[in-house]
């Protein structure tokens, strides 16, 4: 805050005087340059805003980077055919990556209980095997798959069609390039509901609202104040993020970046909207705090942040695509990984403002200043 | 004289329940200092609040320099400095942000740099708020109001828990802003503070104006001008304590007497009348005294012989 300053001249002035006019902008500029000083100076809201995601991104992306091929860990029961087994699995005409150990009955059940092998295979003696597998680890279903076909190619089976497989990973498809737009969109969600509603609150409770009116600043340029602080801080979240995603994922960006901001400003107002209207009456931060926690879990779960909606019922999925998040993020992958135009993307973009509006004007009438 | 501030029958009834303010009566004259006296909860930030604008009556009539909150919120707000008995700052700007902050929501606010000195706050100018002592904070929040210019300043309880030089650099600049002309209208607990600074003040108790006038005035007409207080030597085992305040009361000169656990304290007009009596009753009832003293009569008498309760109690 740089207005100069014109120091009266000589000692402690007996009338004030007036020294200046403000103008209509006056209280917006100066509550908006309030509140980013104040960001600035949090070194809390740095973190969680701009360094937490990354590392969040960083750390998902590499534990789920797209690893080689692994071999797949089976036990054989020792006893009668298992000799066999073992020579025939070495024997199959395209060598699959299987980490054989033979051990008796008790100890290969064991290990496959803990984990320690996908698949047992028992031989019974007769030439034929017997697998034991969890239908319910899908590395196991894999792993019987892939040995039965390995013992049926080596015992002599003749496959009637003739197949080819091609192995993709290419930049687009992988668990990173589905991951940093979902985060970009919680980080939205997140910030916006607690760079609003629990700022809102909190200066309630400090009586420093009910100061702020106690003056002439008019109480929608506060609110302006407060948004558009969000939309510069989105801006610069959602350029981290993208940039990251970027340089060490080599992530491929389709979507403008004009319509990347659109999305995600949109999506800043919403939560905006949303987090106004949890803030509206709550008097404590340990309320809003509760409140803000109870809207964004669902949101969390469903809204394919971390692993795709499409694994929840197809009853609910209706439910689902209506949460504002999963809009947001649709939105957010659609256009940055396929980039597919604001045009195509309409109703996401209705269901952010409906939501965003509604919030908003609810607020309006149920905000309380005091 | 022209009337700054003016209410009627002011009422405020929280949730249906509890009546915070019961028709309060108050005209405050342009130029003057007037003080809302009374123990906590008597409802002095409740009134001072609904003056403010802040807080809608439940009933009654308000109006400030002959304008209605109703008519003409916007354009009032331009002619008062506020403080509230507690608002915290943000703590990460500096003071010299906070003050800009306030002066850039009115139309014509002073330079911020005059009003830090006036308040001595030049030399924190670049301190943040969070960095500031507990006299500065306040003097800060003063600052916040009279960087708006006001006609009329409020202060609710602007003195509470600072130190006795904190106290007094506050009032120092009270007294300045209304040698300029201002108007004041202040809440406090503290007697010494209103019987300092006041020119007139009124007493609130349970929602309800139950004295008003100067100080000296006050003090005059309820206070008695002395207090003559003296506790007994508790040998034999003379009368009931409530004999012994009759005999008192019919004393030459006494106004009243209070009996505070043998402390008796009695209002005297004249204490070269009552103080020979007195000597003479004690004798008679074969007695000796234990303590005796005699001091000027205080607002806080004019409080307790009102409610029968000291200010500060709970």
């Amino acid at each position: 805050m740089s207005v100069a300053q014109e120091t009266p001249t000589g000692p402690v002035l007996q009338k004030p005087t007036t020294v200046r006019q403000n103008g209509r902008w006056s209280g917006y500029r100066h509550l908006l340059m309030a509140r980013m000083l104040e960001l600035k100076r949090e070194p809390e809201v740095v973190f969680w805003v701009f360094v937490f995601p990354l590392l969040l991104a960083l750390g998902l992306g590499i534990a789920f980077r797209n690893k080689p091929e692994e071999s797949i860990p089976v036990a054989i029961v020792a006893g009668r055919g298992s000799g066999e087994a073992q020579s025939l699995l070495a024997r199959a005409p395209r060598p699959e990556p299987f980490k054989v150990q033979v051990l008796n009955a008790g100890e290969a059940r064991k290990g496959f209980r803990l984990g320690k092998f996908d698949l047992v295979i028992e031989p019974n003696g007769n030439g034929g095997v017997e697998y034991w597998y969890d239908p319910a680890r899908p590395e196991s279903v894999l792993a019987k798959t892939q040995v039965n076909d390995a013992l049926q190619a080596a015992g002599g089976r003749n496959d009637v069609i003739a197949t080819n497989a091609v192995a993709s990973s290419e930049p687009g498809s992988r668990y990173i390039d589905f991951l940093i737009p979902g985060l970009l969109g919680m980080n939205l969600m997140n910030s916006g509901m607690w760079g609003i509603g629990f700022a809102l609150v909190d200066m309630r409770q400090r009586k420093l609202l009910k100061r702020f009116v106690g003056t002439p600043m008019r109480r929608g340029d506060f609110l302006l104040a407060l948004a558009s602080s969000r939309l510069i801080l989105m801006i610069i979240e959602v350029g981290l993020l993208l940039a990251f995603g970027v340089i060490f994922f080599h992530m491929r960006v389709l979507g403008s970046i004009a319509a990347i901001a659109f999305i995600a400003g949109l999506g800043s107002l919403t939560f905006g909207g949303v987090g106004l209207l949890t803030a509206s009456r709550a008097q404590k931060i340990e309320s809003v705090s509760g409140l803000i926690n109870l809207v964004m879990m669902p949101m969390w779960i469903f809204s394919g942040v971390f692993f795709s909606y499409e694994r929840f019922p197809a009853v609910i999925q209706p439910l689902i695509k209506a949460l504002p998040l999963t809009a947001l993020n649709d939105a957010l992958r659609a256009s940055i990984l396929e980039g597919t135009p604001l045009t195509h993307q309409w109703l996401r973009l209705m269901i952010l403002v409906v939501w965003g509006g509604i919030s908003f004007l609810l607020a309006l009438r149920w905000f309380r200043w005091t | 004289m022209a009337v700054a501030i003016q209410c009627r029958d002011l009422r405020k009834t929280y949730d249906g329940k509890v009546e915070a303010v019961r028709g309060l009566n108050l005209e405050i004259h342009a130029g003057e200092c007037f003080g809302l006296l009374g123990p906590n909860g008597a409802g002095k930030t409740t009134t001072i609040e609904i003056l403010e604008g802040l807080l809608p009556p439940t009933s009654g009539h308000v109006s400030i320099l002959g304008h209605t909150w109703q008519q003409n919120e916007r354009e009032m707000r331009e002619w008062l400095g506020i403080s509230l008995q507690e608002t915290r700052l943000s703590e990460k700007l500096t003071v010299r942000e906070t003050i800009e902050l306030f002066a850039s929501f009115y139309r014509e606010p002073r330079s911020s740099g005059e009003v830090l000195e006036q308040l001595q706050l030049t030399e924190k100018a670049d301190s943040w708020v969070g960095k500031l002592s507990g006299g500065q904070r306040q003097r800060l929040a003063v600052a916040t109001a009279l960087v708006s210019n006001p006609k009329i300043l409020f202060l609710d309880e602007p003195t509470t828990g600072l130190d006795p030089q904190s106290r007094r650099q506050l009032w120092d600049i009270i007294r300045a802003f209304q040698g300029d002309g201002g108007t004041v209208l202040l809440t406090t607990h503290y007697m010494d503070e209103a019987e300092r600074l006041c020119d007139r003040l009124a007493i609130v108790d349970h929602g309800q104006v139950i004295a008003e006038g100067s100080p000296a005035d006050l003090i005059e007409r309820l206070g008695g001008h002395h207090v003559v207080e003296f506790a007994l030597s508790s040998n034999g085992g003379a009368s009931a304590p409530g004999i012994l305040n009759e005999t008192w009361r019919t004393l030459p000169s006494v106004e009243s007497v209070r009996d505070e656990d043998g402390l008796v304290a009695l209002s005297v007009k004249e204490p070269h009348l009552a103080i020979p009596a007195l000597l003479g009753a004690v004798q008679k009832q074969g007695r000796a005294l234990e303590h005796l003293t005699t001091r000027q009569a205080s607002l806080e008498d004019v409080f307790v012989r009102l409610t029968g309760r000291h200010l500060r109690e709970e």
